[in-house]
């Protein structure tokens, strides 16, 4: 199988301080791939860097076999690269709506334009309010992000990046502060999501890794420890000393 | 008199937005012995439009936006009292074109920064054509002013009078040409883009959206408008001083916008309105103290209204809804 998304050797160091060492990584076209680790392992970082918002000192990043550690964020999603936030990146004051339809405009290329109304492009609110009903958040379009529940913003983080078409869907954490009673929408969402895409998701829950992965990374002190399927991983003693610590007699 | 923006937005115009219009033209018939006052707050109240988009807007926190007005205003004077340009569509062109410029000569430099960097460059900015302004004598009268202004009549058959008729009509007329552009531009999808900006930058980004070009696109339009605002204070002043530069006059702006209320349109009229009549009263009261009352005045809404006059009523009417 073609990888949309690769890395070779990527590494990330501030000063003396090393988070990402030499990680090379391939992310199947289709594929949904989690990449986990204990607190502090570089999962973040990693995604910066895929996104562009951090700059890799050295290694290389291609998507769809192309070079685009050159490009800036917004060119990276031009290709086809969305992401989510580990913490809510959303516009609080906008409607459900605007917050998704900023994105849908920007790719239909409507975006800039200065004459006509926002509200006149209904390809893009039709659109975005077709995102929405997909998630189950059609009857929340109208409210501004401040008045959602928790759950449902996550998910609003989600149609955001839906909204872009990417290829390569980057969810960092998308559960993570979820109540419990809210996170089997999050679940529900995730298993819902268009075959061609190929997701990667960062996630602490294990139950959310387990249940939506076909292949996990593991990630240690900014080195991938290991790779390989749920039962795989499930099973290697590495992860499990990792995540239990080591047994002492 | 805030309303949300973006693609679920009405864009019609609403039968309270033609109010400050009809206040407008009354004012021309009822008060004819207030109409040099009534011109200067409507220039202000186009230079406040112009702040608004891109502060209220945009979130570009600037006090260097006197540049563009400082500028507008001498280049339409120095045409007309040194080249014999006297023909005021051909001045504001030239003043709009020379502010439009510096806007995007500047705009690439300031908006690669945030925060207090480009706060502090935007008071650099304004403090240099401050200085030029003030060295280059022979062309700007330094420390003088520019007098000796000569404006023709609008469309060769309107004649600036000295009751300032003439001129209260002009500025109307550009400010509600002004008010339209603007009103188009943040109900449109580039507004949209703008408010996401302000919002969440880093998202922004995240959405695929080139965050530089469109400031700087909002920046160029905003410098155009504060270059036709300085134009109209020179033209219908005949007389253009070094107090249209500097930080004085950005912060003053800046004054009247947060009294009135940023990011709302409508602060920008109510804020120089306010600001000016107040300035005009007190100045005539109490000469020396002037300045404490607008003191007192910003102090208050800083305290108790947060998003300025509008917003008080905003409060007032949410509050009164909710008892009825």
């Amino acid at each position: 199988m073609n990888a949309v998304l690769e890395t070779r050797d990527l590494c990330k160091s501030f000063g003396a301080l090393t988070v990402a060492e030499n990680i090379s990584f391939r992310l199947q076209a289709g594929a949904h791939h989690a990449l986990i680790g204990p607190n502090g392992a570089g999962k973040t970082t990693f995604v910066n860097m895929l996104t562009g918002l951090l700059a890799p000192s050295s290694g290389e990043l291609l998507l769809g076999g192309e070079d685009i550690s050159h490009l800036t964020p917004a060119a990276r999603v031009k290709r086809g690269l969305g992401r989510t936030f580990q913490i809510n990146a959303l516009f609080r004051d906008m409607s459900v709506l605007d917050n998704v339809a900023l994105g849908v405009a920007e790719r239909h290329g409507v975006a800039a334009r200065l004459w006509r109304s926002a509200n006149s492009h209904r390809e893009v609110r039709e659109e975005s309010f077709g995102l929405l009903e997909a998630l189950g958040l059609s009857q929340d379009a109208g409210k501004r992000i401040v008045d959602l529940p928790y759950g449902k913003q996550r998910l609003v983080e989600i149609a955001i990046a839906l909204g872009l078409k990417p290829r390569v869907l980057l969810l960092d954490e998308p559960a993570a502060g979820v109540p419990s009673l809210e996170s089997g929408m999050i679940l529900q969402v995730l298993d819902r999501l268009p075959g061609e895409i190929a997701v990667l998701i960062i996630e602490h829950d294990m139950d959310v890794v387990f249940r939506f992965a076909q292949c996990i990374t593991v990630l240690v002190e900014g080195k991938v420890l290991c790779e390989g399927t749920p039962a795989e991983i499930a099973g290697d003693e590495r992860v499990q000393r990792v995540y239990l610590g080591e047994r002492h007699e | 008199m805030t309303r949300p923006i973006g693609y679920g937005a009405d864009p019609r115009i609403r039968v309270t937005e033609w109010l400050p219009w009809l206040a407008g033209i009354a004012v021309f018939f009822l008060l004819p012995e207030y109409l040099s006052l009534g011109a200067r707050i409507l220039t202000y109240i186009l230079f406040a439009l112009s702040l608004d988009l891109i502060l209220g807007y945009a979130g570009i926190i600037t006090l260097g936006h006197s540049a563009f007005f400082g500028l507008g205003a001498y280049v339409a004077g120095i045409l007309a009292a040194k080249l014999g340009v006297t023909d005021p569509m051909l001045l504001l062109a030239a003043a709009a074109c020379a502010a439009g410029v510096l806007g995007i000569a500047t705009g690439a430099v300031i908006l690669r920064t945030r925060g207090l960097t480009q706060l502090m460059l935007t008071l650099a900015i304004a403090a240099v054509c401050l200085e030029i302004a003030n060295k280059a004598t022979p062309v700007t009268g330094g420390a003088d002013g520019l007098s000796g202004i000569t404006i023709a009549p609008i469309f060769g058959a309107l004649k600036f009078d000295m009751f300032g008729k003439t001129a209260y009509l002009w500025c109307l007329t550009l400010l509600f040409a002004s008010w339209w552009l603007t009103r188009k531009i943040i109900y449109s999808p580039f507004g949209a883009t703008l408010s996401g900006i302000r919002e969440n930058i880093v998202r922004m980004r995240a959405i695929g959206v080139p965050v530089y070009r469109r400031l700087l696109t909002v920046y160029a339009i905003s410098a155009t408008m504060a270059g036709v605002a300085g134009a109209l204070l020179a033209q219908t002043n005949q007389f253009v001083g070094l107090n249209v530069l500097g930080f004085e006059p950005s912060g003053e702006l800046m004054v009247m916008l947060i009294l009135g209320g940023v990011g709302r349109l409508y602060g920008a009229f109510v804020g120089p309105l306010v600001y000016l009549i107040a300035q005009d009263v007190l100045a005539k009261q109490f000469p020396q103290y002037w300045y404490f009352g607008i003191g007192l005045m910003l102090v208050l809404v800083v305290l108790f209204a947060r998003g300025g006059i509008l917003g008080m009523a905003d409060a007032l009417v949410a509050r009164l809804r909710k008892h009825t």
